[in-house]
């Protein structure tokens, strides 16, 4: 049974208004369905935002269960509370309350069944901080179907917390998980484990000074126990104080100090706490876990021994990843044909009905137009979206980082950011969603901030259009059109890895982790899930980035519009069009760029149709017709061409030739002038300063290398 | 030998991991302990990162950090 993916909020019930709802966090590794059972026990009640102080986003419920108020609290996966990426940094400032976190009442462990030790491995370390603890062993039905057999009831005493087997992906065992969850919270404080880590004598010393030392510094009252606890978790994840590392500089001393003493006297405190704890977890599952020899994964090896496969793999990877494309670039047309035609429709239906004049404007070239600016992103994103979660929920997506890594790491990007940087080929938007497919935010904004480099779709009605106005169709036989197009492509690759090798060493510049990437068994797709992530991004879209794409599309058509122009002072044959944009505040800011621009061969009419571009790279060519005066025109339209041929600068030079043509598609290739995907970057990383940082360096980029194409060609005796 | 060193599905046991302290207690805390059995059990198409069997699981690792895990073949 699937949940509904829209409806009303439950009405809260019951719970007095001034009692504090409880806290509770769900951790757990990655890929254990943490976030499918999240969502199966958040309902509908979801709602996203961000973690306190970062840039990390996260969702939350409240929700009512046995009438009890909670707050459900997704945190990122990890696989310790020792781990130093920005995310999983998350996981532990929430446990421990630190950094504006509030110490949760209870927490949720969602373990994998069918690899019980290193789901548990985390479960420990949260026992041993004394959390109250309930451990969902997700993935049941999983298990009883490799035969692998687990006595609940045993692990449950063994560790001394409530164990429920359930799965997320069939809801079996949720009644009675939420009413263990229920209970536990009613009851939190009683029952805990007294589970610790059984480190040898010799370290005890360093153990409890670094407990002293911590003691002020992580909040709440610790009792000797979780003080323990607390003092092995500094003694392994504590490092020198940084901007990253907010520890107190005092406090990282001290510890540093203890584990330099430790490592003096041979002794190696991460190997034996981690020895420890798997030590304990192996003996105990022994006596309570029985599998099947062999992996209990014939099926998924074999689909592993075809799909990284040396030779197939590759060849069905590139399958799949034009399908993909092909998918995004072509069959998504007929989707966004129809869009645009509903809005169209829409706007003349507006603009019959409404008396003539400004408002009428008003309505159907900014509010339907830039309403429809939105919408018309939807086919693209859902067909993205689907196809991503396809890839995500089968386990596809793993072996994707796998085959790419080799790859994507020679310019610092992580393997995944492969199904992005494709995608951007057809259009930035969904791709700059889809890079939420990797976990840590530093490879996600490098790739975000590269994908706009890619040639969008979008670009390429104004490459179709300079190429056929100013080059010739074949140069000394050489079919030389084909050969510019195809140049503007590599460039843009090219570009693109260059600028993640070099943003990836200055301004995003991080900690060169290895790899250490789970494959996960194949499993058959949840269609919940996965309809649930399209949904969930596209509303994403549509509600905040929507809203700026809006406005933008409102207030470009201010510019284009005003001020009005009354055509009665028009000489007789005048296009009132062309007359309200030549006198239109864009135009005096095509004016105002025209000193810029000049070096790059551009006059202030394709200074106008750059102001028109920041709707949509295409509307340059629609822009460029009304300023030209040639009413409706496209990339296809002769008079157009034959209008850019003849064009001159006020002392009779051509303004056009083919390399100025090259200069502007240069700029084109490279300067940041979609407003959507700057919505995008600002709604994703949820920061103006990403996409104004965009902005700077896409732009200066655009017009250095423009410079040079132009300025660099004349001097060669090109012009 | 070192991971590096395990032929392609042949089972080792684990000796001791070193390198940067940082990764050195990832490995650790994944799993990659002193006795635990590892399979090798493939590298990817480009040469490069590698794929392992420990715990019931599957984790891949790139060949400079499987470098640096001491095996011992079973």
């Amino acid at each position: 049974m699937n949940q509904p993916l829209v409806s009303l909020p439950r009405r809260r019930r019951r719970s007095s208004p001034d009692a504090p709802r409880k806290r509770v966090v769900v951790l757990g590794n990655p890929n254990t369905g943490k976030t499918s059972l999240f969502n199966r026990l958040a309902g509908t009640n979801l709602r996203v935002g961000n973690y306190p102080g970062v840039t990390v986003e996260h969702t939350a419920a409240d929700v009512e269960l046995d009438g009890v108020a909670l707050e459900l609290v997704d945190l990122p996966g990890t696989y310790s509370l020792c781990g130093r990426s920005a995310e999983e940094r998350i996981a532990i400032d929430a446990l421990l309350g630190l950094e504006g976190h509030e110490r949760p009442d209870v927490a949720v462990l969602v373990a994998d069944a069918t690899q019980l030790q290193r789901s548990l491995y985390v479960a420990l370390q949260v026992l041993e901080l004394r959390v109250p603890l309930l451990i969902a062993l997700n993935m049941s039905d999983e298990a009883l179907a490799q035969r692998v057999d687990i006595d609940v009831a045993g692990l449950s005493a063994a560790l001394g917390v409530p164990v429920v087997a359930c799965s997320a992906r069939t809801g079996d065992g949720f009644d009675d998980l939420q009413a263990r969850l229920a209970w536990l919270v009613a009851e939190a404080g009683r029952g805990l484990s007294t589970w610790k880590t059984e480190l040898p004598a010799a370290f005890d010393h360093a153990v409890q000074a670094a407990a002293e030392a911590v003691s002020g510094w992580l909040p709440g009252d610790a009792g000797a126990a979780r003080a323990r606890a607390e003092g092995i978790w500094a003694l392994m994840s504590v490092e020198e104080s940084s901007e990253e590392e907010p520890t107190p500089p005092a406090v990282a001393g001290r510890i540093l100090a203890l584990r330099a003493e430790l490592a003096a006297a041979g002794l190696d405190v991460d190997a034996a706490v981690a020895e420890a704890r798997y030590g304990w977890l192996d003996s105990t599952l022994a006596g309570l876990v029985t599998r099947p020899p062999g992996s209990g994964r014939g099926v998924s090896d074999r689909i592993d021994a075809v799909l990284v496969h040396p030779v197939w793999g590759l060849a069905i990877f590139l399958v799949f990843m034009t399908l993909l494309f092909q998918g995004l670039f072509s069959w998504s047309d007929p989707a966004i044909g129809f869009v645009e035609s509903v809005f169209g429709m829409l706007g003349a239906g507006a603009a019959g009905v409404l008396p003539d004049g400004l408002f009428e404007e008003f309505v159907v070239n900014g509010v339907i137009a830039g309403v429809g600016a939105v919408v018309v992103f939807l086919p693209q994103i859902l067909l993205l979206f689907l196809l991503i979660g396809l890839m995500e929920d089968s386990g596809y997506m793993a072996r994707v980082a796998y085959l790419m890594d080799r790859i994507m790491k020679s310019v610092g990007l992580h393997g995944r950011a492969f199904v992005p940087l494709l995608s951007g080929f057809a259009c930035a938007v969904p791709a700059i969603l889809a890079t939420r497919t990797m976990e840590r935010r530093r490879d996600r904004f490098l790739t975000m901030m590269v994908v706009p480099l890619t040639t969008c779709s979008a670009r390429l009605p104004v490459y179709t259009l300079l190429i056929a106005a100013l080059f010739p169709a074949a140069f000394k036989g050489i079919p030389l059109q084909g050969l510019v197009l195809a140049f503007m492509y590599v460039l843009s690759v090219v570009t693109a890895l260059i600028a993640a090798a070099v943003i990836g060493r200055t301004v995003l510049k991080g900690r060169n982790e290895p790899l250490l990437l789970e494959l996960p068994p194949y499993r058959r797709p949840a269609p919940g899930t996965v309809l649930r992530m399209m949904w969930d991004r596209s509303k994403v879209f549509l509600t905040e980035a929507g809203t700026v794409i809006l406005v933008c599309t409102i207030i470009l058509w201010g510019l284009l519009s005003f001020p009005r122009v009354d055509p009665q002072t028009l000489p007789a044959g005048a296009d009132v069009a062309t007359a309200t944009l030549e006198g239109s505040y864009a135009a005096d800011l095509g004016h105002a760029l025209e000193p810029v621009i000049a070096p790059l061969g551009f006059d202030w009419k394709i200074g106008v149709g750059l102001v028109g571009s920041f709707a949509a790279r295409e509307v340059f060519v629609a822009t460029m017709g009304v300023v030209y005066g040639l009413g409706e025109v496209d990339e296809e339209s002769g008079s157009l061409r034959d209008r850019i041929r003849a064009e001159e600068w006020p002392d009779g030079r051509s303004v056009y030739s083919p390399l100025v043509g090259l200069s502007l598609m240069v700029f084109f290739a490279f300067a940041a002038q979609c407003m959507s995907t700057l919505a995008a970057v600002r709604r994703e990383t949820r920061s103006w300063r990403w996409p104004v940082f965009m902005v700077v360096y896409m732009n200066v980029l655009a017009w250095v290398a423009s410079f040079v194409v132009y300025q660099g060609g004349r001097a060669l005796g090109l012009g | 030998m070192t991971l590096l060193d395990a032929q392609k599905g042949q089972w080792t046991t684990v000796v001791s991991v070193g390198g940067e302290r940082s990764f050195r207690r990832r490995l650790l805390e994944m799993g990659f302990i002193a006795g635990t059995p590892v399979r090798m059990v493939g590298v990817a198409p480009m040469g490069d990162p590698m794929e392992f069997e420990l715990r019931g699981g599957r984790l891949s690792i790139r060949k400079a950090e499987a470098g640096v895990i001491e095996v011992a073949p079973t």
